[in-house]
């Protein structure tokens, strides 16, 4: 029996680099009242022909299904992976993290994002910027560390994911 | 994609756009487009004018253009043609394509746009037609260079006609129909990412073999797939269930698909679907569903839907399967194809089937058939008013004395119930009704299309007197062309269907639901050029069926009908297929009758 459980899926889809194709994914989301959890797209070829999605949807493992072939039937689509089904995945995104603040609580935000390895990319005498790369995870819990520190503002890339080992999609 | 950068360039002489396209129509075997002229699909117009191979239907609406494409599709199997102008052109049609996209109906709808380097300025008549038209189609494109026209032309018939058919829409702008463009043949054309998978899959066959010779209380349920795959693949299932012994129904999309006067049939399932096709599916221990979608028309309440079957699911579109019922064997595949395989297998298996438990399974059924769900009670008496059932048994018993073709349409509410319990069908693509989308006005330009295929044949709309009105237009395209379509309306000056649901579960308040100032339609027949008839009394009714079909021109037969007649079986909308409600000509006055709930009103 299928489980009601909701669970968290990352899908890769490969689709034809066309007008529309991204419009096309997101309306189905809409349109079928699935969830966005995040997504991100670029074209993955040399010429520029096929761009890779990635999205992080969740639903019961009857509505992933459903999503998975939903998005497959779109014509130009031409491939989808469950990377969370699919064994083994790395997950990563990038966030730019602005935060505001003097005295201790700046220091102290520094002292932190040494301790998670984020990058100072911008700094004046009342603010940082923190360039951040891990999984969406450890982006969270470092967020969540600097808002009482003085978080001004946050601007993440969304996951890109990709199989662990020898595996493609 | 790799292509050899030495390989003969197909380009060949150029020709304007306009040229281009209706050279590549020709090659996809276009003999018909339904469409309406407007600017910005004028260079197109002036080459339809210089040309003789394709012959151009103008409607009055765009919206019947595409059902009349549509009906033009479902009679002869072929891809529907469409074309229409820009902005207020391209949005009529949008309704007819959903239509076609919920239906499975294969179409490629051309559409003018605004030049390219206007697009976005909210020109005259501009519409953001692919946003608008994207999640009504099955795939759309917008041309913006010359050197695409031909190709995308090619690809659009491909995936209209490939997988489970569906609407294309082309963008035309109308800078590409008047410049230069190359032309490609349709051999030159592959397409890169849609390949959707046909051959179903034999050890998934081999296993729903198994279960159907295990089952003790079986039933086959096929669908619009079974049609769309091609009437061999209904003849195919049809001798297959006649081997197995075991019953079958269809959905409101698969009538036709399996002859209905064979005693292995059990008539439509679902909402207004038989008892014993119901119950049928109700009590079975294995469902063979071949091309069918699990709609909720057909499913009732999901959760009391089957609860004791293993259920077999054949179907060409994989986001069909396990979507609404999670099923144990899933297969996908051309249905065509799966019903070849299936024969195979069965045959080639030599397990026996449970002969003791299919006899007592039909013997159930035969009790299950003995309460008449369809019995209605007609006043014989000359002046008796004519009950809706009635005049559909008329018609059909008088069309198969006749013995012509017969093609039926519908549009939708009360009648387009009665017309598929009442009238049955022994082959496929002989019954063009609107079953996804529920789109009133369906009923006369897919006659239209229908009859355009199909000269000779008698062509018949069935129809109720709010849907007629939807495009009622269309009775002087009938008559430009000279079509002898029969409208068959039967009136009670009701929305039949919203005034049954109002008496059922609106406490009798039948808000908006009546009709105060019909026009008088044998004047409105007589209107358009066409010829009206009237029937008040049964007396009168089958003189009036017989002087329609006589008739060589469109006519409009008014058929006034008992205006309290309520449309069962029913299963109103929340309610599992074991609580029924029964009509009370029936030979029990009710089924365990539902309970109407809340949650159940909700459902529509």
């Amino acid at each position: 029996m299928i489980s009601p459980a909701i669970r968290s899926a990352t899908i890769s889809v490969l689709v034809e680099n066309e007008a529309g194709v991204l419009a096309r994914v997101i309306g189905l989301f809409s349109g079928r009242g699935y969830n966005i959890d995040s997504l991100t797209v670029a074209p993955v070829d040399d010429n520029g022909h096929r761009s890779r999605i990635n999205i992080v949807t969740s639903g019961t493992d009857m509505v992933i299904e459903q999503i998975k072939a939903q998005l497959d039937r779109l014509v130009p689509v031409y491939k989808v992976a469950d990377l969370t089904l699919g064994g083994p995945h790395i997950a990563r995104e990038m966030a730019l993290i602005k935060v505001i603040a003097t005295g201790e609580p700046r220091a102290e935000a520094l002292r932190l994002a040494d301790a998670f390895r984020a990058r100072v990319v911008d700094a004046t005498t009342e603010s940082f910027v923190f360039e951040m790369t891990g999984s969406s995870g450890k982006l969270d819990a470092f967020a969540a560390l600097m808002r009482p520190l003085g978080l001004a503002e946050v601007s993440r890339t969304g996951v890109a994911a990709l199989a662990r080992g020898t595996t493609i999609i | 994609m790799s292509q050899s950068q030495t390989a003969p360039d197909p380009i060949e002489t150029q020709e304007a756009g306009a040229e281009v396209l209706l050279r590549a129509l020709k090659e996809q075997g276009v003999e018909v487009i339904f469409g309406y002229p407007g600017g910005a699909v004028l260079p197109i117009y002036d080459a339809i004018f210089q040309q003789n191979a394709i012959r151009h239907i103008l409607v009055r609406h765009e919206q019947a253009a595409v059902h009349a494409a549509e009906g033009y599709a479902r009679s002869t199997g072929r891809v529907g043609c469409v074309l229409v102008t820009s902005g207020p052109g391209a949005t009529n049609a949008v309704t007819g394509l959903l239509d076609a996209l919920m239906d499975s109906i294969p179409l490629v709808c051309l559409t003018g746009q605004v030049p390219t380097h206007l697009i976005g300025n909210d020109a005259f008549q501009e519409a953001d037609t692919t946003g608008i038209t994207r999640p009504a189609t099955k795939h759309n494109y917008l041309v913006k260079r010359p050197e695409d026209l031909a190709r995308v032309v090619h690809e659009a018939f491909y995936v209209a006609r490939s997988g489970r058919p569906g609407p294309v829409v082309i963008d035309l702008p109308k800078d590409i129909l008047i410049g230069k463009a190359p032309y490609v043949s349709a051999a030159t054309t592959e397409h890169r990412s849609y390949r959707p998978q046909t051959e179903p899959d034999r050890t998934a066959i081999a296993r729903a073999v198994a279960l159907l010779k295990s089952a003790k209380r079986p039933v086959i349920y096929t669908g619009g797939g079974v049609i769309n795959a091609g009437p061999a693949a209904g003849a195919a299932m049809t001798a297959l269930v006649r081997r197995m012994g075991y019953p079958i129904t269809n959905t409101l999309m698969g009538l036709g698909a399996y002859p209905s006067n064979d005693p292995q049939f059990l008539g439509m399932l679902g909402m207004h679907g038989t008892y014993e096709a119901n119950l049928v599916m109700h009590g079975c221990d294995v469902m063979l569903n071949i091309g069918a979608r699990f709609d909720d028309r057909v499913t009732g309440r999901l959760n009391a839907f089957s609860p004791n079957s293993k259920k077999i699911h054949i179907d060409i579109d994989p986001s069909s399967i396990n979507k609404n019922v999670p099923v144990d064997i899933a297969i996908v595949g051309d249905a065509g194809r799966a019903i070849a395989m299936l024969a195979e297998a069965w045959d080639a298996d030599p397990t026996p089937v449970d002969r003791p438990a299919i006899a007592a399974w039909w013997q159930q059924i035969a009790e299950w058939r003995g309460i008449d769900c369809l019995k209605f009670t007609q006043a014989p008496a000359p002046g008796s008013i004519i009950k809706p059932q009635h005049a559909i048994q008329r018609l059909y018993d008088i069309t198969r004395e006749l013995g012509r073709e017969t093609f039926i349409t519908t549009e939708v509410g009360q009648h387009q119930m009665w017309a598929a319990q009442y009238f049955r069908f022994d082959q496929p693509n002989r019954w063009m009704t609107s079953g996804g989308l529920g789109t009133m006005g369906y009923g006369l330009p897919a006659a239209m299309g229908a009859q355009i295929a199909h000269p000779d044949a008698l062509v018949i709309d069935i129809a109720g007197e709010a849907s007629i009105l939807m495009n009622i237009q269309e009775m002087s395209t009938l008559c430009q062309y000279r079509l002898p379509v029969k409208v068959f309306i039967l009136n009670n000056q009701y929305m039949g269907m919203v005034r049954q649901w109002q008496e059922l579960l609106h406490g009798g308040r039948y808000s908006e639901s009546y009709t105060d100032a019909l026009p008088d339609f044998v004047k409105l027949a007589d209107a358009f050029g066409g010829h009206g008839l009237r029937a008040t009394s049964v007396d009168q009714l089958d003189d009036v069926i017989r002087e329609m079909i006589a008739s060589p021109r469109a006519v409009i037969a008014d058929i006034c009908v008992d205006q309290k007649e309520n449309c069962f079986p029913m299963i109103p909308s929340g309610a599992p297929h074991n609580e029924m409600i029964l009509g009370t000509d029936s030979n029990i006055a009710d089924a365990g009758a539902a309970k109407l709930t809340d949650a159940g009103m909700a459902l529509v």
